[in-house]
């Protein structure tokens, strides 16, 4: 593993790729350096896979370059490929071979020392908690345990990158935190990941985040920072008829935008002091009542609605 | 090339085989079933083919060549003609699928030269049945003609000239018993062998893309080369598996003589496997679908192998057209050796000719193989 903090794990430069007449991916550039947890965040069809997938080296760019720890991926994709792991978005190992036998495979190409591939394997599989489905074949795991699998395989030798494309989805929560533990734990031994994710809180624990949209990256920086790019104030309001009062607030003057979050909803405003008098005066009018109108921190959801101009579905 | 990736593959490829019941089947059961239904069912031998008998003659020797026919049981009178109207009407309604025609002084004839010629006229709607017919005919022939010839030596001391009316065709002269079996068998060894070894590579590469395996495995540093060879090799062995299967039921179950030598066999086999492996391989290259793929490679194997590889119709035989075809037609090359093995018990350097086509095919199916498949999504 390079000892080297400052140095680059992975350079992405004017990446582009179209099919037909779909520009997938445009003109993106990030890098990522060991430690980072570099997250890819960008609704259905924004190009995660597809930058995933040229990372990888499964697909080759129509421009632009990808160097994994100095291995320029198109140039030498055997000698990038042995540096990096990828999990593809859809389950990729073999159904038909045991959790035991899939790991052993992929620790065989990429040539484990037979002792350490046994040691890291009974690692993991404790770490994931699945040291006692070893013999059970991977198509009879549930989502939650595959992708666990599909982690392990791609950690059985020791990659510098490591390609995670939605690993958590559709996976329930306890999974999910051993998940993360493991990824954190692989930051800490200066792995460098980069992950896709369409979970808002997962995005918030990434180190880094590019959020993604229609092929362009629209911002990429830390979360912290990125709330910190969003324009205008957040309130919160609760409700028991969130949606009643966002058709009440949406497009009143000086508010910026509106989400839905559960029970309450998220308002933009452009300045709180002005605007949360008048929306009282508003809901009051309505014959809403009096709402509890509260400042609010700006989760990365309300950033990615306030930047791409759209609320949420639903 | 990294040696323990390819028995990485290998070895995952062996699982894979051995949980699929469809590849399963393909690999054991269908040579069994094909062995039986080709071996068996497909007999063509034929007995009690309708014969018309046209004596002009009618005397003791002429009686005593149409009991040669029928003796056997290969042909059974089925009309005594009076006349050459007659016969043409009995052919044409179908009414004997071969005639003979005895001419009036047969018998004077045999005696003052020592030969005398008859005439077989056949109805060859049905080429097959001619071809046998044909075959057992002429060894009839052959007989009577062995026989008289040594009755007028020992009356006159000389051969009778010309020897024989028969002109014995090569391609059946080494199958002394006229026992087509004898003749189709070591041809069904190829069609299973073509048709296993195809199918089962062909779904290799598809059954990746088609259960969303490749794009993991290609993200790894394993080549396309170790991709290959490490694919192959299960269906490599099953391939030399089911050739000794088809060996042993061939010698010991349908009594085929096998008079050549092992070795010989197990090199031509091992170019055959290249050959129809290398093809299933190309195919699965290609089509991203598990049907799709065996579908294809099961027309481009069992429509030459059973049409053009002379295994049933003597390529001899073929219109010269299509016996310009056949020169491109693998399998028959294949059929051909093994035939040669088999009933001649011929070598290596007796082979050299059709050992030279399927050399060729190898060469070409290795390189066009190692330069199919590309790690890459698009
Ligand atoms: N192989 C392909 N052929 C044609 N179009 C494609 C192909 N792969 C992706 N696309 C298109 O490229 C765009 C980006 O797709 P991509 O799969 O990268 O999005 P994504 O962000 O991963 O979406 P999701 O969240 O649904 O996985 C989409 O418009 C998609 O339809
Ligand atoms: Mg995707």
């Amino acid at each position: 593993m390079s000892g080297n903090p400052i140095e680059v794990a992975v350079r992405v430069q004017g990446l582009s790729k179209n099919f037909g007449t779909v520009q997938a991916v445009r003109n993106v550039n990030f890098s990522v350096s060991p430690g980072d947890i570099f997250g890819l965040v960008g609704p259905d069809g924004a190009g995660k896979t597809t930058i995933m997938r040229m990372l990888a080296g499964v697909l080759s760019p129509d421009a632009g370059s990808i160097a994994v720890d100095g291995v320029d991926v198109s140039a030498n994709p055997e000698q990038a490929k042995l540096r990096l792991s990828y999990m593809p978005q859809r389950f990729g190992l073999y159904e038909d071979l045991t959790v035991a036998e899939n790991i052993f495979f992929y620790g065989e190409l990429f040539s484990v020392p037979r002792t350490e591939r046994i040691a890291r394997s009974k690692e993991l599989l404790e770490a994931a908690g699945l040291q006692a489905f070893r013999r059970r074949l991977a198509g009879q795991l549930s989502g939650g345990m595959k992708q666990k699998l599909g982690l392990i395989c791609a950690l059985i030798h020791t990659p510098q990158v490591l390609l995670l494309d939605e690993p958590t989805t559709g996976v329930d929560p306890v999974s999910r935190r051993d998940f993360w533990a493991i990824l954190y734990d692989l930051r800490e031994r200066g792995v460098a990941i980069v992950l896709s994710t369409a979970y808002m809180d997962e995005a918030e624990r990434c180190t880094r985040l590019a959020l993604l949209h229609t092929g362009e990256i629209r911002l990429c920086d830390t979360p912290a920072r990125i709330k910190e790019a969003m324009p205008g104030t957040l309130l919160a309001i609760s409700s028991a008829h969130p949606r009643f009062l966002r058709e009440i607030i949406a497009g009143k003057p000086g508010v910026l935008g509106t989400l839905l979050m559960g029970d309450r909803i998220h308002v933009r405003v452009d300045d709180p002091a002005r605007r949360i008098p008048e929306l009282q005066i508003l809901l009051a009018d309505q014959g809403v009542g009096i709402a509890d109108i509260v400042r609010a921190e700006p989760g990365i959801e309300d950033v990615f609605v306030a930047l791409l101009g759209q609320g949420n579905k639903s | 090339m990294n040696i323990r990736r390819v028995f990485a593959m290998a070895f995952k490829e062996t699982l894979q085989v051995w949980r699929d019941p469809r590849s399963l089947a393909i690999a054991l059961l269908m040579p069994v079933m094909q062995m039986v239904m080709l071996g068996y069912g497909v007999s063509l031998d034929i007995k009690h083919v309708p014969l018309c008998v046209y004596d002009q003659e009618n005397s003791q020797e002429s009686r005593a060549i149409v009991e040669r026919f029928t003796a056997p049981g290969w042909f059974s009178i089925s009309q005594t003609l009076v006349s050459e109207a007659d016969l043409r009407n009995a052919m044409d309604r179908g009414e004997c699928s071969m005639a003979i025609v005895i001419p009036v002084d047969f018998s004077r004839t045999l005696a003052t030269t020592g030969s005398a010629p008859i005439q077989a006229i056949f109805d060859a709607t049905d080429v097959n049945t001619t071809n046998i017919a044909l075959g057992y005919a002429q060894g009839t022939v052959a007989q009577a003609n062995a026989q008289t010839s040594a009755q007028w030596k020992a009356a006159h001391g000389v051969h009778p000239s010309p020897v024989g009316q028969v002109d014995v065709e090569p391609s059946t002269w080494f199958n002394e018993t006229l026992d087509s079996r004898n003749f189709i068998i070591p041809g069904v060894v190829a069609v299973i062998l073509a048709l296993v070894g195809a199918q089962l590579t062909s779904l290799t590469i598809s059954r990746e893309w088609e259960r969303g395996t490749m794009e993991q495995l290609i993200s790894t540093p394993v080549t396309a080369l170790e991709v290959m060879l490490g694919k192959l090799m299960p269906y490599f062995l099953i391939g030399l598996l089911d050739a000794a299967f088809c060996l042993v039921s061939a010698v010991y179950w349908f009594d085929v003589p096998f008079r050549g030598s092992l070795g010989t066999l197990f090199v031509t086999t091992v170019l055959f496997l290249i050959v129809v492996l290398g093809i299933g391989y190309l195919i699965s290259v290609r089509i991203r679908s598990q049907l799709g793929a065996s579908q294809i490679a099961l027309l481009v194997t069992m429509l030459p192998t059973t049409l053009l590889s002379g295994y049933t119709f003597p390529i001899e035989q073929m219109p010269a057209p299509i016996q310009a075809i056949t020169l491109i037609v693998y399998p028959r090359y294949y059929v051909t050796i093994l035939r040669a093995i088999f009933l001649k018990g011929s070598s290596l350097p007796d082979l050299w000719a059709p050992l030279l086509g399927l050399f060729i095919f190898a060469l070409i199916i290795i390189w066009l193989a190692t330069r199919a498949f590309h790690k890459r999504l698009d």
